[in-house]
């Protein structure tokens, strides 16, 4: 029972937290109330005896995904409040409605038919991957994540690799001198380090500068 | 099944629907990318608690280990999300997902 009652708290803070989002006019306000529905999921995870989840989701989506948004919002100045009665796109919202009423009710059918568990009976399974086999939920965790799901732990490490260097590539400035088109095809005679010192175009410079204060 | 007085696998699945179609419904409507953004991760919120609810019923760690790839993949969305955010307002301000419909089919 007091399990009903956090989740019942839980719950109504995810809902209201969500209805937050869409609703409010200022994206600063949105990113407030996000804040409110991951901590919200955080409280459910715990009721799951999911704590190191629950952890890693305040640390995680809280503290680094919610305040990049933050940050993006504060950099660009454009914490403007939107005039949510503009409409581009003529019928766009009553469309809207529709269609997540429509997906409501599908996924609701779905639960509520599935009276014997969505997912049918449970294998017997593995008792290493079992909640009950007297690790903490960080140690049963790291046991499987670091066997059988190796492989797919070391992709999310060049994932997070791709991402970061994508966001450079995205946000980088361009300068003139960085453009391609400067670049003159490489040839072994106006190699740098091959060519006698200042001889180089005025690209080389300051790579010739920097021999000279080598050489003094 | 449903209305138990037990916390059951059901609770979560009903809330869960109810917040993708929250997230859904903002991302159709709101037209700050910003915005649309933050719908995406209360959609993949839902589904997380999705991922733990049936880990839960089926007594499997897999769940939980599914929502910590979902967390990565969400963190990868947004860091790329939001470098385009910035790369398309460095160019004009202010811009909505309708003044970047170039793409559109």
């Amino acid at each position: 029972m007091p399990e009903l009652v956090t989740f019942f708290a839980g719950a109504a803070i995810i809902l209201t937290g969500a209805l937050g989002v869409v609703a409010s006019r200022n994206p600063v306000h949105s990113a407030l109330f996000l804040i409110q529905t991951l901590m919200g999921v955080a409280v459910l995870f715990v009721v799951q005896d999911a704590h190191f989840l629950a952890a890693v989701q305040v640390v995680v989506y809280a503290g680094a995904i919610v305040i990049l948004f933050l940050f993006v919002i504060m950099l660009l100045g454009v914490d403007k409040a939107e005039d949510l009665g503009v409409e581009p796109i003529g019928g766009q919202k009553p469309l809207a409605a529709i269609l997540g009423a429509a997906l409501l009710a599908g996924a609701l059918t779905i639960v509520l038919i599935a009276t014997d568990g969505a997912t049918g009976s449970s294998a017997p399974g593995d008792p290493e991957r079992s909640l009950q086999n007297g690790f903490t939920d960080i140690e049963r965790i790291g046991r499987v994540l670091f066997t059988d799901y190796l492989v797919a732990f070391q992709l999310t490490a060049a994932l997070l690799t791709i991402a970061v260097i994508g966001a450079v590539v995205l946000t980088r400035t361009v300068r003139a001198d960085d453009r391609l088109g400067d670049l003159e095809p490489v040839s072994m005679d106006t190699l740098p380090s091959l060519a006698p010192a200042g001889a180089n175009d005025e690209h080389h410079a300051d790579a010739a500068d920097d021999d000279g204060k080598g050489d003094a | 099944m449903m209305f138990a007085a037990t916390l059951t696998t059901s609770y979560f699945l009903v809330l869960s629907a109810l917040m993708f179609a929250i997230g859904a419904v903002g991302l159709m409507i709101r037209r700050n990318p910003l915005v649309m953004f933050m719908c995406v991760e209360l959609m993949l919120n839902a589904v997380n608690i999705t991922f733990v609810a049936f880990g839960t019923d089926v007594d499997n760690v897999g769940g939980q280990i599914s929502v910590f790839f979902v967390l990565v993949v969400a963190a990868v969305e947004v860091v790329v999300g939001l470098a385009l955010v910035v790369a398309i307002n460095r160019r004009r301000a202010d811009a909505t997902a309708d003044d970047v419909s170039l793409l559109r089919g």
